[in-house]
């Protein structure tokens, strides 16, 4: 008999699991994957290592920083500010046409960039920055007011509206065309306000860091050991039942799955309402480079493109993928520490919005075909907005919903969770809680952030 | 325990809390809130601690005495004078 369970192994499931077994409780962390990381997990592949889903650490804030999730999520799992090895960014960009909004871990940048391209929309823009509403503020009507109708009525030109949704959008937004205001908050402070980061060792090290803790104050986790059933007697939860047949006791259950997924599990629950789940998925075409970007012209961290005045945030429909937006990463362009010196790889990821059916609609040979495909056409896509680097990849890879569907187990291949979130973390059974995408924040930090508070609003306190 | 240790306790908790913290320079009189940027996570955990380093339970109204060193080891010093 456990005193909690959590069902998944990311960022999310870890952090709670070290708060819950910092305070002695018996604590089982399952995860149907071989590995752990959830939406950020790790790979290697033909002798090289890469992460899946981490370009950038949001919600980056330097070492003495006391506030923000940052900060909070180094107190609460009792981290020191080393221990996540992060190298800040050395500077993004936003591109449109006939437009380059450069910013960086100092919000001076973006307002110089804004004042210098929309001196009329100076004012109004710092107007804006004083709308925006803290993380610890916000409540469930922020969420429900719509971020383009706040925008317009602060700011004037359409075009300055679309430049600043599109990497907000692109970095956590799960719904689509527009965005919650709460959500549009709590994305701006965590890029434009706090900033980009990156551990030299990509996402292995805070993952290694988690584990190790949570492991060490005797946490359990099981890999290969997805949850197939929970199991309601009389309105609780009284345990798991795992794909292979075997049942485990708990008090209560935290589940990182997702609300439609949990619900899914749940064998009191008839009908689960699939359209609640979120929607929007990507690809992501890796390529690896024989030189450092930086040698051929290239030192942004991370730029965000569209190739139109007008944003387009949505699944696409008609095609497989959707390449008129898109992020372009470079895990090099990070200021490492002189110690660490640089990425042996040069190193180019291009994301862009992809259709989960008609991804998951393919064969095996058309699957193969399209991905090829389409990894031409991403490329083409970038390099109106980069240095074209198609003549020195050396090696590729790329991850479509498919992918993304299969080792996250999210309805499809959905990165951002439900558009509607949960921020209280409660089911209609009163054991089980929600974290992760679902409940509230999205990133790394955000998601980590996530397990903690859920764990401390609703396991610790008996 | 004494005044001092449950003090120098309620400091141990402190910089199990916020290792890069510098905490020589702690003022007693002033809040933690205040010098330390501590919020409602932060307070929850010295509760937490507390109780699983010595079972003290502290009801959840009382949290607002653990503002400052000095409120803190005063509201505590009834409650661990037998430790």
């Amino acid at each position: 008999m456990y005193d909690t369970i959590i069902i998944g192994a990311g960022m999310s499931g870890l952090a709670a699991g070290i708060r819950l077994a910092y305070y002695d409780q018996r604590v089982c962390v399952l995860e149907r994957h071989y590995t752990i990381g959830g939406l950020n997990s790790f790979y290697r592949l033909r002798g090289r290592d890469y992460d899946v889903g981490l370009h950038a650490v949001t919600n980056f804030t330097p070492k003495g920083t006391k506030k923000g999730p940052f900060a909070r999520l180094l107190r609460q799992l009792r981290f020191r500010w080393d221990d996540f090895t992060l190298a800040p960014q050395i500077g993004s960009a936003i591109r449109f046409p006939g437009l380059e909004l450069q910013f960086n871990n100092d919000i001076g940048l973006l307002e110089s960039q804004i004042a210098a391209r929309f001196p009329h929309e100076k004012d109004r823009f710092q107007q804006l920055l004083r709308e925006l509403v803290d993380y610890d503020d916000l409540q469930q009507e922020h969420f429900n007011m719509s971020a383009r109708q706040v925008l317009s009525q602060t700011l004037r030109d359409p075009l300055l509206i679309e430049a600043l949704l599109c990497p907000l959008m692109w970095y956590g937004n799960p719904c689509e065309r527009d965005m919650a205001f709460g959500q549009f908050c709590i994305m701006f402070r965590s890029i434009f306000l706090e900033g980009f980061a990156r551990p030299f060792r990509g996402v292995r090290p805070i993952l290694r860091n988690l584990v190790k803790r949570f492991r060490s104050l005797g946490g359990e986790l099981r890999l290969r050991s997805g949850v197939n059933q929970i199991v309601v007697q009389d309105g609780r939860a009284v345990g798991v039942v795992l794909d292979d047949g075997q049942q485990i006791e708990a008090r209560r259950i935290l589940s990182s799955a997702g609300y439609v997924e949990t619900m899914r599990l749940c064998d009191d629950v008839s009908c689960v309402r699939t359209d609640q789940a979120g929607q929007l998925s990507f690809v992501e075409s890796i390529s690896i480079l024989d030189k450092q970007p930086a040698e051929l012209g290239y030192d942004r961290t991370i730029v965000f493109f569209n190739d139109s005045d007008r944003f387009h945030w949505q699944t696409p429909h008609e095609d497989l993928c959707d390449v008129r937006t898109g992020v372009i990463c470079s895990p090099n362009n990070y200021a490492y520490d002189p110690s660490d010196g640089q990425l042996p790889d040069g190193v180019i990821r291009i994301t862009a919005l992809a259709s989960f059916e008609r991804w998951t609609s393919l064969a095996e040979e058309p699957y193969r075909l399209e991905k090829l495909h389409w990894y031409d056409r991403l490329a083409e896509s970038a390099v109106r907005f980069m240095p074209d680097y198609r003549a020195h990849v050396i090696d590729t890879d790329m991850f479509t919903p498919s992918t993304i569907r299969r080792f996250t187990w999210h309805d499809n291949g959905a990165v951002y969770g439900a558009p509607e979130k949960r921020l209280d973390g409660t089911t209609h059974l009163e054991n089980v809680f929600l974290c992760g995408t679902d409940q509230g924040f999205v990133g790394i930090i955000g998601s980590i952030v996530s397990g903690i508070s859920i764990a401390n609003q609703h396991c610790l306190k008996d | 325990m004494t005044p001092a240790a449950i003090r120098g306790e309620v400091l141990d908790i402190l910089e199990n809390i916020a290792p890069d913290e510098d905490l020589d320079s702690l003022q007693d009189d002033v809040s933690f809130r205040e010098q330390l940027e501590m919020d409602s996570m932060d307070f929850l955990d010295i509760v937490m601690e507390l109780r699983k380093r010595h079972r003290i339970q502290i009801p959840e109204e009382d949290y607002g005495q653990l503002a400052s060193m000095a409120s803190t080891v005063e509201y505590l010093t009834p409650l661990m004078k037998d430790i």
